[in-house]
């Protein structure tokens, strides 16, 4: 394989990486039930409107969204009014619609009027557990310091969430914990957990007979579902999304979200608020389409990263072989990036302005984990060539470029094709949390189904992110046996029979 | 043809050679030979430019050995090494000819010149195909020795080259390393700690201990007119012991 057409196919790889034209209105939403069906309600009425849309569901929380819709990574986004005030605009006080939408403007968003109903925060228990301990309003928790409680991430850290809450009741809970919101409700219901954060529409607290406690100190601002736009979309999107202002009453949206859970898909919700007339998009028998676009869109992530990594990390290899101080510097900074976590990095990237929400977020994460063992593998192969290897070739009178396309690196060639198989399996894997940033893949499904508690959509990511890793790690081994010279194949063999006689 | 200008080379602390003023002449075969780390194959290495002079000067023909007269320079020497150095993912065909076509030399040229190679050294043809680690000691040597002397050099450099083999496979290089230096007049140097392969090949003996030549000139010089009891010593500590 040439290397030239090798680039070829990386830059039309990176090029078709949006796979969007400009007018294409990209709606975000939040990993919860309610904003996705909300954000699939939202696309059909785009699209209705005779404009192109596409969801990227379950993106993450508040932050990653807001900055999405603020660097243009996506256009719209279903929030709340009350999460807009104290996380987005950082507002002592509650804001008015008018003074949300002049500080929103100076961001270039725009938000629509409520969407008809409110989705407060609320601290939930079981019914039967509530009864037992007498409790009925948060400030009941006070003589209950000892309860389980599990809390979001994200409530716990917002500044209108736990620690303020706590603070404002004078709770001093004893065991408190972070977990994802979809892993919550089972934990209450087995009794693991006794109290946790929900919103006031989540389906499951009719479904698990849940009780919400009340607000008695009124610490909770009002949660009005609103949309939030860029300002530079085309108008008739921008009328669509106003238009579905005051169509949803809570009892609706209540209805909505728990048929988008017993369906395990957000697609019949959206379905069941436009009537019967619309048909569901993802039907079961799209169910094979699905998986391979999300497998396509996997293997885009993994190769377009992975070369990119070849192309860099070979190199870089090639000079940290050297002795000396850059070499150590080099495989130090390798080695840290590799350490960082993977969730930790991606928030990172996000922030960083020419990425943002978008697969070059995603693939230059995976670029960077792919390094380390590319970088390592291929230094330790050329560092282990024996010096008289070494000697000869230069005593031959080749040069210096010569010598390691012509002797050194086809002798590496083993150690460094392990590396990239390594940096391989890692990146399949690794390339499932690209879904977290709305970079698509085969981590789509398994996030979606995290949120639906469905395990057929989680399996439906997951088995063929395990089956491509397989498969990878299998290309690797025949290329090897390709791309490996056969004298040194010989002295593998050689050495395997000279250590298996005692 | 080859000149070392008060050449000194220090490892660190340690002084590998000290003021070493030698002079090796064209077409002949000279044998540098004393105990280990003498320095006589720090001596060769720096004629390839493998390790640099920390003073002096070595000089190769006309040319002072240096970074932008290597490369050249080691075009125009073969170096041979124990066990042949031989790189292991190549055929013995493609060690030979690996700088020949490199340099994109006639290939009818190099198919003949292998061949010759073949006739000059005892290696039978279809020993080319084979990778290294299917060759013989003693094959393994052979081909090292062809691959220097692949572009006819007009220097042929060989650091302790029958070494590792048996002593009769040794026995019998030796004795085809002579027939080899005959018939080519090459400007040779050989390092070795072997007395007797040293008097069986040199025209000329170096003998150097610890970094400093003791003596030059024929066996019989060193045997009747030794500069220093050194001589003495070293001579008779052979075995079987070289004939006083």
């Amino acid at each position: 394989m040439s290397s030239r057409r090798l680039l070829f196919g990386l830059w039309l790889l990176l090029v078709g990486c949006p796979p969007l034209d400009a007018e294409t209105i990209r709606i975000g939403s939040k990993a919860f039930t309610e904003s996705y069906v909300l954000s699939e309600i939202a696309l059909r009425t785009v699209e209705n409107a005779g404009v192109k849309a596409v969801h990227r569901p379950g993106m993450g929380g508040t932050i990653v969204l807001w900055q999405a819709l603020r660097s243009a990574g996506i256009d719209a986004y279903p929030d709340y009014t009350g999460t807009i005030g104290e996380q987005i605009l950082s507002a002592e006080n509650p804001l008015s619609h008018v003074e949300m939408r002049r500080a929103l403007a100076e961001h270039g968003v725009g938000m629509t009027d409520s969407l008809g109903f409110d989705n407060t925060y609320a601290m939930v228990m079981r019914r039967d557990v509530a009864k037992r301990f007498g409790i009925g309003t948060i400030s009941d928790l006070v003589m209950n310091r000892d309860l389980e409680v599990g809390l979001t991430h994200e409530f716990m850290e917002r500044r209108d969430g736990w620690r303020t809450l706590a603070a404002r009741y004078g709770l001093e809970m004893q065991n408190v914990r972070g977990l994802e919101h979809a892993l919550a409700y089972p934990a209450l219901a087995r009794g693991d957990l006794d109290v946790i954060d929900a919103y006031s529409t989540d389906a499951k607290l009719a479904k698990l007979d849940l009780v919400a406690l009340t607000d008695d100190l009124g610490f909770f601002p009002r949660y009005e579902a609103v949309f939030l736009y860029r300002l530079d979309i085309v108008p008739a999107a921008r009328r669509a999304l106003e238009s579905l202002a005051g169509t949803f009453d809570e009892a609706r949206m209540t209805r909505l979200n728990s048929v988008a859970e017993r369906t395990h898909d957000y697609a019949v919700a959206a379905d069941l608020y436009f009537g019967a007339g619309t048909k569901s998009r993802s039907g079961v028998g799209r169910v094979a389409l699905r998986i391979a676009g999300w497998t396509l869109r996997h293997l885009q992530l993994v190769a377009v990263s992975l070369g990119l990594a070849i192309l860099i990390g070979v190199p870089l290899g090639i000079r940290a072989a050297r002795p000396g101080l850059l070499s150590q510097i080099v495989l130090g900074t390798v080695g840290v990036i590799y350490t960082i976590p993977s969730l930790a990095l991606l928030a990172a990237l996000v922030a960083v302005p020419f990425l943002g929400i978008s697969g070059r977020t995603a693939i230059t994460a995976l670029f960077l984990y792919s390094l380390l063992p590319i970088v390592r593998n291929t230094a330790a192969g050329l560092r282990s060539i024996p010096p008289e290897i070494r000697q000869s070739a230069a005593a031959l009178g080749l040069e210096e470029s010569a010598q390691l396309r012509r002797v050194l690196l086809p002798l590496a060639m083993p150690t460094v094709l392990a590396g990239i198989k390594t940096s391989a399996v890692i990146n399949v894997a690794t390339a499932t949390l690209a879904a977290l940033i709305g970079a698509g893949g085969l981590g789509e499904p398994i996030l979606s189904g995290l949120n639906l508690n469905d395990p057929a959509l989680i399996l439906q990511g997951a088995l063929p992110a395990g089956l491509l890793a397989l498969l990878v790690q299998l290309g690797f081994d025949g290329l090897e046996r390709w791309l490996v010279p056969r004298g040194l194949r010989l002295d593998e063999g050689r050495s395997q029979r000279v250590t298996s006689t005692p | 043809m080859i000149r070392f200008d008060e050449v000194t080379h220090r490892f660190g602390e340690i002084e590998a050679l000290r003021d070493i003023d030698l002079e090796i002449e064209a077409g002949r075969t000279t044998v540098l030979i004393g105990p280990s780390g003498c320095g006589k194959s720090t001596l060769l290495r720096l004629v390839v430019g493998l390790v640099e002079p920390t003073a002096g000067r070595v000089i190769v023909g006309e040319e002072v050995v240096g970074p932008n007269t290597v490369l050249d320079l080691r075009r125009r020497m073969g170096y041979v090494i124990q066990g042949g150095g031989l790189f292991p993912h190549l055929t013995a065909g493609e060690n030979v000819t690996l700088l020949a076509r490199h340099l994109r030399r006639p290939e009818e040229e190099t198919e003949s010149r292998l061949a010759e190679l073949c006739a000059l050294t005892h290696l039978p043809e279809s020993a080319l195909a084979r990778f290294p680690l299917e060759l013989s000691g003693g094959q393994q040597q052979r081909v090292g020795l062809m691959r220097a002397l692949m572009l006819e050099p007009e220097v042929l450099l060989l650091d302790e080259p029958l070494g590792a083999l048996d002593p009769l496979v040794r026995r019998e290089l030796q004795r085809e390393l002579r027939e080899i230096f005959g018939a080519l007049h090459r400007t040779v140097l050989l390092v070795t700690h072997d007395l007797a392969e040293a008097a069986y090949l040199a025209d000329r003996i170096v003998l150097l201990r610890a970094g400093d030549i003791i003596q030059t000139g024929t066996l019989d010089d060193l045997r009747e007119r030794p500069a220093e009891p050194f001589v003495r010593r070293f001579l008779s500590a052979q075995r079987p012991p070289v004939e006083l």
